[in-house]
């Protein structure tokens, strides 16, 4: 078991003929994701590596049985991308595109409200069951399959906690990047919940970095609903206030997102929290070896 | 992207909010003649990209336009420290000349946008000129906020909601709703970040003036604004942070004497607060990107040089996109180009590691390679 994806997610790909869509489609297709279809509009009838090209999302579900889009746009195209996969009712959308702006956004969760869509990112490395299916940019070879949740706000901090509980033999059940700007379709807390409803995840390692509260919200979501344990890290501890570190969502503003806040509050509601990134794996090894004692 | 007031307060006039007359000025004789054409007392406002310039001397008020040209000469050219510049301060280069006003009440008024909610918040005070953060510190049930609904936009009953609040009265109550509409068609119109009015002042006269005026910008959406760019500061800004930004690196200053290269934001921070916790100090944030080439890791170990403090460079790369026989021949060329006087460590994992390992063995310079990020840290610290 895994949440939201597996051997059975059939995936269509908004941007394939483009140079990152074509490149990440063939990499997810390595893994042994399945990826049906790929909608590059202008370019129907085409395909991309085999793999056949639509004009419309709405055909590549209809035609091929699309169950999850991977959308690898320029960032001025997301939002509408999002929206069309949305339209075609796609049950999960991973939207990698970075830089997209923020009111655009605001409108595409609204537009959201009521249907039935879930999306991951934007700004995002996307999500992988190891050993059933990967949708997104992530370096497959450092997963295993295993029981860890992951999910993180980063890409490759993720993917060195990734490293570092393989390298202990600790395999993951499902690793979630959920974006790094300031408004994403899929939270800390969506995520939890569902490994807290999946049997096969025993652990999470939750990552989160400045700016905004949605670390501390987890957190009050973990103390008061979640029984399995959690490794949590904050990056950010050294950053400036008022400066937007690479991520459109890691700034510290109007006094609010400080890492130390956040320690602290993940602290108080019970997450194994380490102040240290070399630590996560670790601290992960003595959460299991007490869980098996 | 941030802006001046004077820049703020002409995009907001466009949208038909009040602001009191004024007019730049470069150097004190300008200050002179434009205080004496708006005539009476007038204020003196140093424009730098940082609030607090009252607390920092940086707002003076003018009985003629004598005074004017003094105190413009006094701060032109000047280093201002204000609560929001940091030690080093920002030096003033132009001040904005305006009419004084009759004032009889100062509120905040403000718009941004709410991460939980995922919406844009109208945020408004009877506490004019104070911090709002201050505010909500001290007296948060003295901030009105009403969430406007996407898709709807701002209503006037919200409108209404505010102004009566703020304890206006039914004549300013109209204006009040006027000016809030015009301040969120702004917000949506460019794409900003933040919009603030601090303070907003009733006059004597019963008007209602942005007497200070704030805009940021989102800028993952300033290419669809190039009337935003063009009132870019560059003097503001760091010079090697916009050295930086043309080769679409993310780069940020800091005062350590560690200079690290990392690829991805969240490793990046990582990286810092981990070269912190072995007793270092980082010089930099700088994040490569995920698909970084050649080129671009020579030019953002060549900016990482260009840092005077700098005693040791670590270079943390997790390869996923990037492969990290690509960055050990940057770095390589890069460090043979430039002749790189301080010690570097490099921690390199991921695709292509080996080959990664490699090149920099077979390079014949003196790096000092690094087994993991502690390990990596560790050896930095030890080598300034």
């Amino acid at each position: 078991m895994a949440i939201w994806i597996d051997e059975n997610t059939k995936v269509v790909v908004q941007g394939i003929t483009g140079r990152e869509g074509s490149f990440h489609a063939a990499q997810c297709r390595e893994y042994g994701t399945q990826v049906v279809a790929g909608v590059t509009p202008g370019k129907g009838g085409m395909n991309q590596d085999g793999v056949p090209v639509f004009d419309t999302v709405n055909e590549a579900v209809e035609k091929e049985g699309a169950t999850a889009s991977m959308i690898l746009v320029p960032a001025p195209f997301a939002a509408d991308a999002i929206m069309e996969a949305v339209d075609a009712e796609i049950p999960l959308i991973i939207c990698i595109t970075e830089g997209v702006p923020v009111l655009d956004m605001v409108r595409v969760v609204h537009f959201m409200k009521g249907k039935k869509s879930r999306l991951i990112g934007p700004n995002c490395p996307g999500i992988i069951s190891p050993g059933k299916c990967k949708i997104g940019i992530m370096p497959a070879p450092i997963h295993k399959e295993g029981s860890v949740g992951c999910i993180s706000r980063s890409g490759t901090l993720t993917y060195e906690a990734v490293q570092q509980l393989t390298s202990r033999g600790i395999g993951q059940s499902t690793c979630i990047g959920i974006g790094g700007d300031p408004i994403v379709g899929t939270g800390f807390i969506d995520a939890l919940t569902a490994f807290h409803e999946d049997p096969a995840t025993e652990a999470v390692v939750m990552i989160g970095e400045i700016g905004g509260t949605a670390e501390e919200e987890a957190a009050d979501y973990i103390k008061a609903h979640f029984k399995k344990p959690v490794v949590g890290f904050v990056a950010g501890q050294t950053a400036p206030p008022g400066r937007r570190m690479g991520h459109a969502g890691a700034i510290i503003s109007q006094g609010q997102g400080t890492a130390a806040e956040k320690i602290e509050k993940m602290r108080q509601c019970g997450i194994h929290l380490v102040e240290s990134p070399a630590e996560i794996g670790s601290a992960m090894q003595d959460v299991v070896a007490q869980k098996s004692s | 992207m941030k802006i001046h007031e004077y820049q703020a307060k002409q995009i907001l006039t466009q949208y038909g909010v009040k602001i009191p007359e004024g007019q730049v000025a470069n150097n004190p004789s300008e200050a002179f003649k434009i205080a004496k054409k708006l005539g009476g007392t007038v204020a003196v406002k140093a424009q730098i990209h940082a609030g607090g310039r009252g607390k920092g001397g940086g707002i003076k008020i003018a009985k003629n336009p004598e005074e004017a040209k003094e105190m413009a000469g006094k701060l032109i050219g000047s280093k201002l420290v204000t609560p929001q510049t940091g030690d080093e301060g920002k030096v003033v280069q132009r001040v904005l000349i305006e009419e004084g006003l009759n004032i009889q009440r100062e509120f905040y008024l403000g718009i941004v946008i709410d991460r939980s909610q995922q919406k844009l918040v109208f945020m408004a005070s009877r506490e004019g000129g104070v911090e709002i953060e201050a505010v909500a510190r001290t007296s948060p049930d003295l901030i009105l906020k009403e969430t406007i609904q996407p898709g709807i936009g701002w209503q006037s009953f919200q409108a209404r909601k505010i102004a009566f609040g703020l304890g206006l009265n039914a004549k300013t109550v109209g204006k009040a709703s006027r000016l809030m509409s015009a301040l969120y068609r702004a917000f949506e119109e460019t794409d900003a970040s933040m919009v603030e009015v601090n303070p907003l002042v009733l006059t004597e006269e019963g008007e209602l003036y942005a007497l200070d005026a704030k805009m940021n910008f989102d800028d993952n959406a300033l290419d669809r604004h190039p009337e935003i760019v063009e009132m870019r500061d560059l003097s503001e800004e760091d010079p090697t942070e916009i050295e930086a930004s043309r080769h679409r690196l993310s780069y940020i200053k800091l005062d350590g004497d560690v200079g690290c290269m990392v690829n991805g934001a969240g490793l990046a921070m990582a990286t810092m607060d981990i070269i912190k916790m072995a007793g270092g100090s980082p010089a930099n944030f700088l994040d490569v990107g995920g698909g970084a080439n050649l080129e671009q890791v020579k030019n953002a170990f060549r900016i990482l040089l260009l840092d005077e403090n700098l005693k040791a460079v670590l270079i943390n790369i997790f390869g996923g996109i990037v492969r990290c026989d690509v960055v050990a021949e940057g770095v390589v060329q890069a460090v043979k180009e430039e002749g790189v006087k301080v010690p570097v460590v490099v921690r390199l994992e991921g695709t292509n590691v080996e080959k990664g390992r490699e090149i920099l063995k077979d390079s014949g310079l003196d790096f000092l390679v690094a087994t993991d990020m502690a390990d990596a840290a560790r050896k930095v610290v030890q080598s300034v």
